[in-house]
């Protein structure tokens, strides 16, 4: 174990410009079928946009389909189904998007009512997708001290980035490898790793990763390290 | 002239300093604006706060306006009007006249900048004259667009499709386009004079010039008197509520006298309202930004209760001073409010009603619609997140390739 890293964290953060695709849903099979077309960024704006958009709300409604579903549709029973899907357990985009195809065939196949539902006219589900833009920030982190100190200063959209993002796009640098890589503290990456973030706003989050490294500190400070 | 740095105290440091460094990419990039008005309407009114902002961050945005007699205006608020979807007719002068007053403008500006970000219908067929593959072109869609007219939309749609990019304020106005289409929200302006805080002084003696009594509950609709804003209905509403409720109705809004249908408007309203000392019908000239904010902040409830609505900004402008808002889920209005959670959505005089005397009986609830509200408007929809939106645009024409693009 060591307060001084072998390699420094480079905080990047980053932004999304979203664009439209003028495709929309009325009801559940025109859903589904956009769900299956639709590229992979579309599944990735819907699925994450709202925990920056509405953070406020956080953890509810976690994605664009459960809230429509449940709100424009009515359907109550399958919004909950979509709304629990873990995100969390599931590692790529592609993943993700057949999770909720299976949960909508699902329910197609065992609720025919599900088919009977349709969207009031202006409250259709309109399509979108993002591209990601990502910049290097000032904040670099040397030793858990300062790891510590960028977490208070980055803005949210880099906590983001680098759990949400490392999460599904491979080549970021995340928090627990670099812990446990440059820090050798496995233990405080392990339970970085154990957060659930898609269950929290992000500065609630910020503040128990920040939380979580001043409890290291502290034993350090006591001499338990 | 107002600076970035004034920002900070609503948005946070972080934002700014992004902001900075989303800019530093763009460094000597010039962007041209090209609208056709530099004073009055909602336009002219973002450029003139957006382009010291981009250029106090680096960019070298410029502004310029095309010129055009009265008539080629009138073609052109014709086709406003057209693409809010009234059904119009062209004559083939009245095309002609549109297509020679761009190209006359083409002609005589020095359209120079490495982006040039084209506003609304009137300069849209300027792109024309685009020649350099390097120069790159945006046209932004200021207006309603969920229903335009099909002769007007094909007509537009050949220049339209020219542009590298689009952009619009709601996903409903997404159109079947070749080109990529954005979207990017209007904002309102904390520090202006429609949304900056004011002393309570202020807001009483607004309220002692109109009449209303500040001790009792006011719920207020802000809008111009138009069909689609239902004044009416919010009479209804506001009728059906009283009998639970003792509370005042405050109509307010201007555009009636030049308009026709606003004057027929006005005058239904004011026979329904049929003197009722509790309803105050307030007709206000065009610079009343203060009264409109003294009016809101007075406010227990903010009503909109639009039928067709283009993005619906005094949402944003009530929620941002933390009133809890009911409003027609209808244009960009659900884009501010998650129902339920920072404000009421409805679609029905009567479900307007239960909505209302449910905010009016249980003001804790109704103050934390507000406090939501005035959150989502604080991270979405002010100035700042606009820019930074305008920013990301221009990154995304420069650099074309890829999901992710790292800078």
């Amino acid at each position: 174990m060591s307060l001084v890293a072998k390699e420094p964290f480079h905080f990047y953060t980053r932004q999304n410009l979203t664009y439209l695709s003028g495709r929309k849903a009325t009801n559940l099979i025109e859903l589904l079928s956009g769900i299956k077309e639709v590229p992979e960024m579309s599944i990735y704006h819907h699925t994450h946009h709202y925990l920056e958009q509405h953070e406020f709300l956080s953890p509810e409604p976690p994605n664009d389909f459960a809230y429509w579903i449940t709100n424009n549709l009515q359907d109550k029973l399958l919004g909950e189904e979509i709304a629990s899907i873990d995100l969390r357990e599931l590692l790529t985009l592609n993943e993700i998007r057949l999770k909720f195809i299976e949960a909508i065939e699902f329910s197609i196949n065992e609720n025919s009512e599900s088919l009977s539902r349709t969207a009031s006219p202006g409250s259709e589900f309109h399509f979108m997708s993002a591209r990601t833009f990502v910049f290097p920030t000032k904040y670099i982190a040397n030793s858990l001290g300062e790891f510590d100190e960028c977490l208070k200063k980055v803005s949210v959209h880099s906590i983001f980035y680098h759990i949400f993002e490392a999460k599904l796009f491979k080549k970021i640098s995340n928090f627990c490898d670099w812990l446990s890589s440059s820090l050798n503290e496995q233990k405080l990456a392990e339970e970085f790793c154990k957060l659930d973030p898609y269950t929290q706003t992000l500065e609630n989050l910020r503040k128990m990763l920040i939380e979580l490294v001043e409890n290291r500190l502290k034993e350090y400070s006591y001499g338990k390290a | 002239m107002v600076k970035l740095k004034e920002y900070e105290k609503y948005v946070g440091v972080d934002v700014i300093d992004e902001l900075e460094l989303y800019a530093s990419k763009l460094s000597g990039v010039v962007v041209q604006n090209i609208n056709s008005t530099s004073v009055g309407g909602g336009v002219a009114e973002i450029l003139t706060r957006m382009i010291p902002l981009l250029q106090e961050l680096g960019v070298n945005a410029l502004w310029d306006v095309i010129k055009g007699g009265e008539k080629f205006f009138e073609v052109t608020k014709k086709m406003h009007n057209a693409l809010h979807g009234q059904s119009v007719t062209y004559t083939k002068e009245e095309i002609d006249l549109y297509l020679e007053t761009n190209e006359m403008n083409a002609r005589e500006m020095d359209l120079k900048g490495d982006i040039m970000f084209i506003h609304d219908p009137q300069p849209c067929a300027l792109i024309r004259k685009k020649s350099d593959v390097n120069q790159q072109w945006i046209w932004r869609c200021h207006i309603d667009f969920s229903r335009p007219d099909p002769f007007t939309w094909n007509f537009l749609k050949e220049y339209i499709e020219q542009y590298d990019a689009s952009i619009f304020s709601a996903p409903s106005f997404a159109r079947e386009l070749k080109i990529p289409q954005v979207l990017i929200s209007p904002s309102i302006d904390p520090l202006s004079d429609k949304n900056k805080e004011l002393p309570q002084e202020t807001i009483d003696s607004v309220l002692e010039n109109f009449n209303i009594d500040k001790k009792r509950p006011i719920v207020t609709q802000i809008s111009r008197f138009d069909y689609l804003k239902d004044p009416v209905g919010v009479v209804k509403v506001f009728r059906r509520v009283r009998k639970y409720v003792d509370c005042q109705l405050v109509l307010a809004g201007g555009g009636a006298t030049d308009d026709p249908e606003g004057v027929k408007v006005l005058a239904e309203v004011q026979e329904i309202a049929a003197n009722d000392p509790d309803i105050f019908l307030l007709l206000l000239p065009p610079a009343s930004d203060i009264e409109i904010n003294a009016l809101q902040r007075a406010s227990t409830v903010v009503l909109q209760k639009s039928l067709r609505e283009g993005f619906g900004l005094t949402v944003a402008e009530a929620l941002w001073k933390s009133k809890p808002v009911i409003a027609g889920a209808v244009g960009g209005i659900p884009l501010q409010i998650a129902h339920k959670y920072s404000g009421l959505l409805t679609h029905t005089i009567e479900g307007t009603a239960f909505a209302l005397k449910q905010l009016l009986q249980n003001p804790s609830y109704a103050k934390k619609l507000g406090e939501n509200g005035r959150e989502n408007i604080r991270k979405n929809f002010l100035i700042t997140r606009h820019l930074r939106d305008y920013l990301l645009l221009f990154l995304s024409l420069l650099h074309k390739k890829g999901d992710v693009i790292y800078l």
